[in-house]
């Protein structure tokens, strides 16, 4: 019942955030927000884990609400009013320094909310520890109204007042696709990969957002627009696969009761609806066409590709340089997908809480269906999709899109600029043709397969069975290897002993140090609590020396007051 | 007209797409002073294949049944993509140079699960070196494909393949570019098509667990997966001598000069495969690195204009 009505709270605030026109209601919607999701994620309050990632959440969030507040109070001092159309007509009066100040606690302040790097601390901590259903809408949606409060402060009300304002989220959102990705492959706990992919999905949005800012700037408002809506689309479509994703890794975990995915393995045959349901999501978030994920980042791909041609010197290879690190990106998300879904749906169980698996019930697989039909809808009606977007991105720029059109007969997408065609539909019917005359054909000609069953080649030794598998730790070696500048793994051995002559077994675990807490959080905790043991010693217990204090501070007060 | 046309030419390039690998065979066989099999023994292998019976692991799901057909189409859709003979014919309205990226992809994506499907260590082994792998080159293959269509102001293949001039940088593009294609059609340094070693094995790894028709099938679809990168340099990058209209003559010398690009692309690749050494599996970030910054060098070469 409690958890039903935080569930209803929190859609609702979110509703709230994203619809109100004022800025101190806005603040009281984001708190609310942000405290009932801090009470969904230590749900399940009798977990240790649960308890930790929500401190961790709940002081991140404020530190980032201080920054947006301070902002507010700024603007407040030159509109005189909390109203956004006074934020709006005021903001042509504030000088441009004060701009760049009021942009960077913007940017700090829903940034922290977004999780892009390196204030994605949090996040790989809280989304996992919330119910499932929650943890879908957390990321699908939540850290969505931290993109909106960009697009409506920092472009919208703000205006974007220098070109570095745009390159410096280009910066970050870069930063954020390849740590989220580098450090999702590395993750075996099938809902944390999924966190930690939201933080990349973010530096994908970002992407097209902070291209956008750019080209504006750079007075190209067609590219301006083209790029927003890549941005806008690939929030949307983030929104629609990785609900899906979450859900199916709820459901598993409601089945196997671990999220583990060195423990899972072989659920295609016990779930088969949540494995399709997990591929078609796997699919989309790692850009297969014809799905959703492929169409936005074609087309942030594609406003990259035109940035370089319509830009001089230095901002070519910058642009040019993006967009191969987002196909880098997207390389490195197929493997990682490959991973999740091979390692949990494929192959032999792992252990035995698998084996008795059962299928999700009807609810669930309804909710399945219905997310996967809308993965593919995205991607089959892009042209007519990016038609309302053009109209949405020409609004916060504030520009007229009437000779804007990237789409014909809202069957296939066109960029003039570039003579290049995209046609999700055509790709579907031609791909699906294909593969049924290759299908005919082969039966056709070379008559009914002769398929006999047999065991999985072992070189000639008896049994494999799934100690003999891969696991996930070994798919991601490679890449724990090449990025080892990064992650600085490092291992722990232990052998467990019958006798000093005997080894019963061994137990090799290997770790990642997180270097943004090492070399950024921590320092600077340990020097809040250093300061905090310092200003201790004022506090010494004696109400003569706290009267003093009293007596000390009316004192100065007179003196500088009188 | 035009689609009929599209449609011919994917068909005799799928028709000579395995000839490709054996003449690259009979090359490699004659530097190394042997006789070599026959150009045609890529078809024989294909017809015994088609005609043996296939064994299917017990643990394998619809994934390991399904995938071959994916693949195929995958590698098929993207050679409709590329124009070979005719500068205006391919299917530009699906899509345009960067989709062939994506649509590999899609192939790539479902062999690797099926690498997984069979509960095979050698299978999960293969899976996890050729995603790193892609991974790796992919963003060299967008490079390249960035480089040639700054020059042509366009990353439409017809308008590429219809440019009358190869500027300089689309040199360099290319020779990224074919070193996407080593990796891509797993070729040494970076994996080698010949050794069945478990140790080294990369694609050979991944569909092991392959027998029969299915094997045929995947077979096919890298010769295709070739042929498709083979055009993208012989047709796009390097233009000359394609035909800009359907005519007898222009096609004639069309097709010969395809012909001919793609058999130095085939002495090219086998004098490198002969005279170089297997990477250790690590340094395939080197290789991907030099590209990658080969790459770069070709933006920058082309935002200078040449």
């Amino acid at each position: 019942m409690l958890g039903w009505l935080l569930f209803a709270g929190f859609v609702l605030s979110m509703a709230l955030v994203v619809t109100v026109g004022n800025a101190l209601i806005f603040l009281i919607a984001w708190e609310i927000m942000s405290m009932i999701s801090y009470f969904l994620v230590i749900f399940d309050h009798t977990h240790e884990k649960s308890v930790k990632a929500g401190i961790i959440y709940i002081v991140m969030t404020h530190i980032g609400t201080a920054f947006i507040i301070a902002s507010f109070l700024i603007l407040f001092k030159y509109a005189g009013s909390f109203d956004f159309a006074a934020f709006k007509s005021a903001s042509r009066t504030i000088p441009p320094n004060l701009k760049h100040i009021i942009f960077l606690l913007l940017l700090v302040g829903f940034g922290t909310k977004a999780g892009i790097v390196p204030l994605h601390i949090w996040l790989p901590y809280a989304h996992p520890q919330a119910p499932s259903h929650i943890s879908s809408i957390m990321s699908g949606v939540m850290i969505k109204t931290a993109i909106y409060g960009m697009l409506r402060f920092i472009v919208f009300i703000l205006g974007i007042e220098g070109i570095w304002w745009g390159n410096l989220i280009l910066i970050l959102a870069l930063l954020s696709c390849l740590v989220g990705v580098i450090y999702a492959l590395m993750e075996h706990d099938l809902k944390r990969l999924l966190a930690y992919h939201s933080v990349e999905n973010i530096g994908i949005i970002l992407l097209g957002i902070g291209a956008s800012m750019v080209f504006l700037k750079m007075n190209l408002p067609v590219l301006a627009v083209l790029s927003l809506c890549a941005g806008l689309y690939h929030l949307i479509n983030h929104a629609i696969f990785k609900g899906l994703l979450f859900l199916c890794a709820g459901a598993v975990y409601k089945a196997t009761g671990t999220r583990n995915i060195e423990k899972l393995g072989g659920l295609i045959k016990m779930m088969p609806w949540t494995a399709a349901a997990f591929l078609t999501g796997s699919l989309a978030i790692s850009a297969i066409p014809p799905l959703n994920g492929f169409v936005s980042e074609w087309l942030t791909l594609q406003a990259f590709f035109l940035g370089a041609l319509s830009s001089p010197g230095g901002y070519k290879v910058f642009f040019s340089i993006c967009a191969s690190l987002l196909a880098l990106t997207g390389g490195l998300t197929a493997a990682c997908f490959v991973k999740a879904f091979g390692i949990t749906f494929l192959a032999l169980p792992r252990s035995k809480g698998v084996t008795e698996a059962k299928e999700a019930t009807f609810s669930m697989k309804f909710a399945f269906v219905f997310m996967m039909l809308l993965t593919v809808l995205f991607g089959l009606a892009a042209a007519f999709i990016i038609k309302l977007l053009v109209k949405v991105s020409g609004f916060i720029f504030g520009l007229n899109t009437e000779g804007m059109n990237f789409s014909i007969n809202n069957f296939s997408l066109a960029i003039p600029q570039s003579g290049a065609y995209l046609s999700t539909p055509l790709i579907a019917i031609v791909f699906a043709a294909i593969a049924g005359i290759c299908f005919l054909c082969v039966h056709l000609f070379a008559g009914r397969s002769r398929i006999g069953s047999y065991n999985t080649w072992d070189c000639g030794y008896y049994n494999l069975d799934a100690r003999t598998e891969y696991t996930a730790t070994a798919f991601s070696k490679p890449f724990r290897i090449a990025f080892n500048f990064f992650l600085l793994p490092y291992s722990k051995t232990e052998k467990i002993r019958e006798s000093f002559y005997h080894v019963k077994s061994f137990k090799y675990e290997v770790f990642t140090t997180f270097i943004f807490r090492r070399y950024v959080y921590d320092p600077i905790i340990s020097l809040v609590l250093l300061a905090a043991k310092q200003t201790r010693k004022i506090q010494a217990g004696s109400i003569h020396m706290y009267l003093a204090y009293i007596l000390i501070t009316i004192l100065l007060l007179i003196f500088f007051y009188r | 007209m035009d689609i009929p046309i599209c449609i011919g030419q994917t068909l005799l390039l799928m028709l000579f797409a395995p000839l490709v690998s054996g003449i690259i065979k009979k090359i490699k066989n004659n530097l190394r002073m042997r006789i070599g099999a026959s150009v045609f023994q890529p078809y024989y292998n294909l017809a015994k294949l088609f005609a043996k019976e296939e064994v299917v692991s017990h643990n394998a799901s619809w994934i390991f049944r399904v995938t071959p057909f994916i693949v195929l189409a995958s590698s098929i859709s993207a050679l409709l993509l590329v124009p070979a003979f005719v500068s205006r014919i391919s299917l530009n309205s699906m899509g345009d140079l960067l989709l062939i990226v994506f649509v590999l992809a899609l192939g790539r994506f479902f062999l690797a699960l099926a690498g997984l499907d069979t509960g095979s260590a050698f299978g999960g082994m293969g899976s996890s070196r050729e995603m790193f792998i892609s991974s790796l080159i992919e963003p060299v293959a967008v490079m390249s494909i960035f480089v040639v269509s700054l020059n042509a102001h366009s990353t439409n293949p017809q308008i590429i393949s219809s440019m009358p001039v190869v500027a300089f940088s689309s040199i360099i593009a290319a020779t990224s570019l074919f070193f996407v294609i080593i990796a891509e059609t797993s070729r040494i340094p970076v994996d080698n098509q010949e050794t069945h070693l478990e140790l080294t094995m990369v694609h050979e790894a991944m569909v092991l667990e392959y027998s029969g028709r299915s094997l045929a099938l995947i077979e096919i679809a890298s010769y295709i997966k070739q042929i498709v990168f083979f055009s993208l340099i012989a047709s796009v990058i390097f233009p000359w001598g394609i035909s800009s209209g359907i005519s007898i003559d222009s096609l004639l010398i069309s097709i010969g000069a395809y012909c001919m690009k793609i058999t130095i692309l085939c002495v090219f690749i086998s004098v490198l495969e002969v005279s170089a050494a297997k990477m250790r599996l690590f340094r395939v970030v080197d290789f991907a690195s030099i590209a990658f910054v080969l790459s770069v060098l070709g933006v920058i070469i082309s935002s200078m204009g040449r």
